[in-house]
C-alpha cells in the first residue's frame, strides 16, 4: 500500500502517457481507414489488392516491427515514434477491413434513392453513406482501441514508455503489486476509452440505439477476428 | 541501410544456424510452442463456440469475456503469471491459451451464426436431427470462418511468444533480448525477420486452408453477389450524370 | 386424414399465433390455408411436422396423435416444401433430392437413381443434377424443392408459400405442374399461400384465416365464392371490388364473360346453360386465376 501512496505521481504519469500514446494511433487509424475503405468498397477492383495488403501488415508481430521500424523511419530505436506508427498501422490494418464492410452494409436503395432526390456524390457521403455505415465503423474502432491499449506496453521491452514499465520493473524486483497496478491501469484506460466511443457513438447515431440492443449486434465477423497481439 | 545489411550478415552467418541455440532449433521451438497453444485453444474454444452459434445461448457472456481477456496487456499478465507460478513453459503457455481463446471463440460462433438460418430450417424441416443439423449442414458451411478464427489466433499466438521470450524461454524472441541485452541490434533485426517471414507463412497457409474448405456450391454460383454487383454499378452510373 | 382438435398456440412472448383451430384435411386432396401475413398459416402447417408443438388441442394423422411420434421420424415421413426451396447450398441437386431417403438409411445408389427419377417427375433436365441450388434459377431451386419433398414418397406433402418468391409466370407454370402431380400422385396436400387466387386455383378445400389465427371461412372454393361467411370474407377474396362479381353478355353468338367494370374476363364455352348457372360457373376460379385477361 506504501508503494501505492509513494508512487501515486508515477502511476498517473504513466497511465497519462500510455492513454496518450495510445489515442495518437487510434485516432490516425480511423481517419486515414475511412477514405481507404470507402475507395476499396466503391472500386471492387482494388478491394481484393487493398484488403490483401491490409492482411500482410495485420499479420506482422508487433515485437519485430517496432524493432524493424527504426531501420525503415531513420529513427533512434527507443523514439516513441516506431510504436505509434506500428500501432497506427495495425489501427488502419483492422478498420480499412471494417469501413470497407461499414460502406457495403450501406443499402444499396437508399443510395441510389439520395442520388435521385439530388444529393451529391460528396454531399451524399457526408450526410448518407457515412451515418448509414456509422454502427459498423465504431463496432470497428471499439476494437482498435482495445487492442491499441493493451500492445502498446509490450513497447516498454525496447524502452518506450507507458504502463508496461511496472510490468518489467515489478518483474524484476519481484513485486507482484507493481505488475498488477500496470494491468489494472491498462484495463482501466480501455474502459474509458470503450465508454467514450459507446457515448459518442449514441449522441451521434441516436436512430442506431435499438439496433443495438437486437439480438444480433451489426459487428461484422471481421471486426469480431481482429486484435491480435 | 547498414542496419539491413549487418542483419543479413547475421542471418547468413553459418554460424548462427548451428549448435542448440542456433536458428533451426529456435524456429522449431517457437513452432512448437504455436502448436502446443494452438491445439488446446482449438479444443476448447471450438466447440464451444459452435455449442453458441448453434444454441444461441451464452452469446452475450462469451463477447463480454472475450472483451476482457483482449483488454488485458499480454506482457503483465505473462510476467504476473511468472512470478506467482514460477518460471518455465507452463505459466506462459496458460497465458497464451487464454489469449488465444477470443479469436477461435468469435469466429466458431461468427461461423455458426453466418449460416442461413432458413437453411437450418429446412434442414430441421425434412427430419435432420439436431446433430446431423450441425455436422452436415452448420459445421461445413461455417468452416471457412472457423479457419478464420484459428488464423487470427495462430498469428496472436505466434506474436505473443515473441514477447514472451522476455522470460528465459526458447523460441525466436530469444534472440531478439540476448541482442537487446548486448546492443547488438543487427541480431535483433535479423530474428525480427524470421519472425515475420515465419507469421506471413503461417498467415498465407491460413488463408489457403480457408479457401479449400469453402463447400464448392457456395462459391460457384454467388448469384446474390451478382445483383448486388450489378445494382452497385447502376448506382455508381447514375452518379456521373447526377453529380 | 389430418385432424386439428381445437389446437391452441401461444409463443413464450404471449403472442397468440393459433386460437381454438379445428380441421379436417382430407386424404389426397389439395388443401389451402390462404390469410395475410400473421394469421397463423403458417404455424398450423409447421403443426403437423410437428416444427412447432400446440399449447393446447391435439393433431391426429390417421387417427394416431402426433404428440406420441417422435418428431426427426415424423419429419422424414412428410414431404416438406418451402420458398426458397431451403436447399442446402453446398450440395448438388442429386443429393439435396436424395437428402432425406439417406437420412433414412437407403443405399447411396438407390437414393441417386430414384432422385434423377423424380428429377424427370418434376420437370427437371437430368443434366442439372450435378449443378449446385447456386447455379439454378428460382423456377428450378422451387422444382428442386419440390422433387426433395416426393423423395421418401410421402402421404403427406406440406407446402408453404412455395411459389412465393418466383416470377408470375413461372409461378403459373409451377401451379399447373402441381396440379398434374397431383393428379398422377394423389397426395395429402397442405398448402399455404396469401394469394387468393393461387387459393381457388390449387385448393379441392381453402381455409380463410383472419389476422390472429382465427378462422374466417372453409369450404370449397365454389362456396366460398358464392356465399363469402362475413364482410372479411368477402374483401378477402375480391369480390366486393367486382374482381370475382362476373356477368355474361351474349356476342357475335358467344357468351363472353365480363367482370365489374365491363372488361372482358373470359369466354364461356361448353352447353348453353341457363342463366343462374351461367353465372356460378363463371365464377369459379379458373377464369382471373389464369391471369389471361386480356387488357
Amino acid at each position: 500500500m506504501s508503494w501505492l501512496v509513494g508512487n501515486a505521481g508515477q502511476i498517473w504519469q504513466l497511465t497519462v502517457v500510455h492513454a496518450a500514446l495510445s489515442a495518437i494511433p487510434i485516432v490516425i487509424g480511423f481517419a486515414l481507414a475511412i477514405p481507404v475503405g470507402w475507395f476499396a468498397n466503391r472500386h471492387r477492383a482494388s478491394r481484393g489488392t487493398v484488403l490483401a495488403v491490409v492482411g500482410v501488415v495485420y499479420a506482422v508481430p508487433s515485437l519485430p516491427l517496432f524493432i524493424a521500424l527504426p531501420s525503415i523511419l531513420g529513427t533512434r530505436i527507443l523514439d516513441p515514434v516506431n510504436v505509434v506508427v506500428a500501432l497506427s498501422l495495425y489501427a488502419l490494418a483492422i478498420m480499412v477491413r471494417t469501413a470497407s464492410d461499414a460502406f457495403a452494409s450501406v443499402d444499396v436503395d437508399v443510395l441510389l434513392s439520395a442520388t435521385a432526390v439530388g444529393f451529391s456524390t460528396w454531399r451524399r457521403f457526408w450526410s448518407v453513406e457515412l451515418p448509414l455505415a456509422g454502427p459498423v465503423l465504431l463496432s470497428g474502432i471499439r476494437v482498435v482501441s482495445v487492442s491499441t491499449i493493451s500492445l502498446l506496453s509490450v513497447g516498454s521491452v525496447i524502452g518506450v514508455t507507458s504502463l508496461g514499465y511496472f510490468f518489467l520493473d515489478g518483474f524484476q524486483r519481484g513485486f507482484a503489486l507493481e505488475i498488477l497496478v500496470g494491468i489494472v491501469g491498462t484495463v482501466v484506460i480501455a474502459v474509458v476509452f470503450d465508454t467514450v466511443l459507446t457515448i459518442v457513438g449514441r449522441l451521434l447515431l441516436p436512430w442506431a440505439r435499438r439496433r443495438a440492443a437486437s439480438h444480433r449486434p451489426a459487428t461484422p465477423a471481421g471486426a469480431d477476428l481482429a486484435g491480435a497481439a | 541501410m547498414t542496419e539491413w545489411h549487418s542483419a543479413f550478415g547475421w542471418l547468413l552467418d553459418p554460424a548462427n544456424w548451428s549448435g542448440p541455440g542456433g536458428i533451426p532449433v529456435r524456429i522449431g521451438e517457437h513452432l512448437l510452442y504455436t502448436l502446443v497453444t494452438l491445439v488446446i485453444a482449438v479444443v476448447i474454444a471450438v466447440p464451444v463456440g459452435v455449442a453458441i452459434g448453434h444454441t444461441g445461448k451464452g452469446r452475450a457472456l462469451a463477447v463480454q469475456s472475450s472483451g476482457v481477456l483482449r483488454a488485458l496487456p499480454t506482457l503483465g499478465v505473462l510476467l504476473l503469471l511468472a512470478l506467482w507460478l514460477g518460471l518455465g513453459f507452463g505459466p506462459p503457455l496458460i497465458v497464451m491459451v487464454l489469449l488465444g481463446l477470443p479469436p477461435l471463440l468469435a469466429g466458431a460462433y461468427a461461423g455458426i451464426d453466418a449460416v442461413d438460418r432458413a437453411t437450418v430450417d429446412a434442414a430441421r424441416s425434412i427430419g435432420m436431427t439436431g446433430w446431423q443439423v450441425l455436422s452436415k449442414v452448420e459445421l461445413p458451411l461455417a468452416l471457412p470462418i472457423i479457419i478464420g478464427g484459428i488464423r487470427s489466433g495462430c498469428l496472436q499466438v505466434i506474436a505473443t511468444w515473441t514477447v514472451a521470450a522476455y522470460l528465459p524461454l526458447g523460441g525466436l524472441g530469444r534472440f531478439i533480448y540476448d541482442g537487446l541485452a548486448v546492443q547488438n541490434y543487427a541480431e535483433m533485426l535479423g530474428a525480427s525477420v524470421l519472425v515475420i517471414l515465419l507469421a506471413l507463412i503461417a498467415d498465407a497457409l491460413f488463408a489457403l486452408v480457408q479457401r479449400l474448405v469453402v463447400p464448392r456450391g457456395v462459391v460457384v454460383g454467388r448469384a446474390s453477389d451478382v445483383r448486388v454487383r450489378s445494382s452497385k454499378r447502376l448506382a455508381t452510373t447514375s452518379e456521373s450524370t447526377a453529380g | 386424414m389430418i385432424e386439428f382438435r381445437s389446437v391452441t398456440k401461444q409463443f413464450p412472448d404471449g403472442t397468440v399465433a393459433v386460437r381454438e383451430f379445428s380441421l379436417v384435411i382430407p386424404s389426397r386432396r389439395i388443401t389451402v390455408l390462404a390469410g395475410s401475413s400473421g394469421s397463423g398459416k403458417t404455424t398450423i402447417l409447421r403443426m403437423i411436422n410437428r416444427m412447432v408443438d400446440p399449447s393446447s388441442g391435439a393433431i391426429e394423422i390417421d387417427g394416431a396423435d402426433i404428440s406420441t411420434l417422435e418428431p426427426v421420424r415424423l419429419r422424414r415421413g412428410i414431404g416438406y416444401v418451402m420458398q426458397n426451396s431451403g436447399l442446402l447450398p453446398h450440395r448438388k441437386v442429386v443429393d439435396n433430392i436424395a437428402t432425406v431417403p439417406l437420412l433414412r438409411g437407403e443405399k447411396r445408389k438407390d437414393a441417386r437413381a430414384r432422385a434423377l427419377d423424380l428429377m424427370d417427375t418434376v420437370g427437371l433436365d437430368r443434366a442439372l443434377a450435378d449443378r449446385y441450388p447456386s447455379q439454378l434459377s428460382g423456377g428450378q431451386q422451387q422444382r428442386v424443392g419440390v422433387a426433395r419433398g416426393l423423395a421418401v414418397d410421402p402421404n403427406i406433402l406440406l407446402m408453404d408459400e412455395p411459389f412465393g418468391a418466383v416470377d408470375p409466370l413461372v409461378r403459373a407454370e409451377l401451379q399447373q405442374e402441381l396440379l398434374r402431380l397431383q393428379h398422377d400422385l394423389g397426395k395429402t396436400v397442405v398448402f399455404v399461400t396469401h394469394d387468393i387466387d393461387e387459393a381457388f386455383l390449387l385448393g379441392d378445400q381453402v381455409v380463410i384465416f383472419k389476422p390472429g389465427g382465427v378462422v374466417a371461412q372453409i369450404g370449397t372454393p365454389q362456396q366460398i365464392l358464392a356465399e363469402p361467411a362475413d364482410e372479411f370474407v368477402t374483401r378477402f377474396v375480391g369480390a366486393d371490388r367486382g374482381k370475382r362479381a362476373l356477368h355474361v353478355r351474349s356476342e357475335g353468338g358467344r357468351d363472353v364473360v365480363l367482370d365489374a367494370d365491363g372488361r372482358p374476363a373470359g369466354v364461356l364455352v361448353g352447353a348453353a346453360p341457363t342463366r343462374d348457372e351461367a353465372g356460378a360457373a363463371a365464377a369459379a376460379p379458373g377464369a382471373s386465376a389464369q391471369g389471361d385477361r386480356p387488357r
